[in-house]
């Protein structure tokens, strides 16, 4: 991820709970339109941030112990990047991959679209194990 | 029930509306699901999705799984293009049976 983006267009801090997933994909739809995506890249990025935000929701905090999830969304003249953040125990990243697609199942599909739409994507651990992090990037133009 | 249903030819049809997301496809899941264990065909209506994640279009991958397994007829019908963007996303717009619409499903019988 290069260093010079670094222009946050907005924050927003949401706790993991799905009925806030619309809030969550209509303020993306509403910043990629502001730093120039066109509609269908917006389509685009709504569904990359979405299933993200349901990972989190799902896997990283589940059911029983729900948290804080913070999104924030930067920009340069030719690339978004979006970064959110949890406090739920540190995830297993050897265990977050797309699956192969060849084998019809449900479940499984959300980090296949990340990988797919994004250009980068870099998972971590929070400093201190607090949390975890995702920074995802698409070039705009 | 959360979405329309009705009964159209041999087909149970069910509208599926709106954004079909994590906080309602559990919903969705039981609805078909449940008419698949009633023995029914089944047909979802999506012309009114304008939004569906993984977790919408796994509760369609259940639906068609059940439906094969019984050895009954589960289809999409009238696919809205955001729905369709993700169903292609997902590699599963050849898998599931698309029809134009439930009068089109039904006429091919005739």
């Amino acid at each position: 991820m290069s260093a010079a983006l670094n222009q946050r267009v907005v924050e927003l801090r949401f706790p993991s709970q799905a009925d806030r997933l619309c809030i969550v994909r209509a303020l993306v739809k509403r910043v990629a339109e502001f730093v120039g995506c066109d509609a269908a890249l917006a389509e685009q990025l709504v569904i990359a941030v979405n299933e993200a935000c349901m990972n989190i929701i799902q896997h990283a905090y589940g059911d029983d112990s729900p948290g804080e999830i913070v999104l924030e969304i930067f920009n340069n003249a030719d690339t978004i990047r979006f970064r959110l953040q949890d406090f739920a125990a540190p995830v297993d990243l050897n265990k977050i991959k797309p699956r192969e697609l060849g084998e019809v199942r449900p479940g499984g599909l959300g980090t296949h679209f990340i990988s797919e739409i994004m250009d980068e994507c870099k998972m971590g651990h929070l400093e201190g194990n607090r949390g975890n992090y995702l920074e995802m990037s698409k070039r705009i133009i | 029930m959360p979405y329309n249903q009705r009964q159209q030819g041999d087909f149970t049809v069910i509208e599926l509306n709106g954004e079909v997301d994590l906080s309602c496809s559990p919903d969705a899941r039981q609805q078909i699901l449940g008419a698949i264990e009633a023995g029914q065909n089944v047909l979802i209506e999506m012309s009114g999705v304008t939004y569906i994640d993984s977790s919408g279009i796994a509760s369609l991958v259940e639906g068609y799984q059940a439906a094969r397994k019984k050895t009954l007829e589960f289809g999409l019908v009238a696919v809205s293009s955001s729905a369709m963007s993700v169903l292609s996303l997902a590699r599963l717009d050849k898998v599931f049976p698309i029809h134009e619409s439930v009068e089109a499903r039904l006429a091919a019988n005739e």
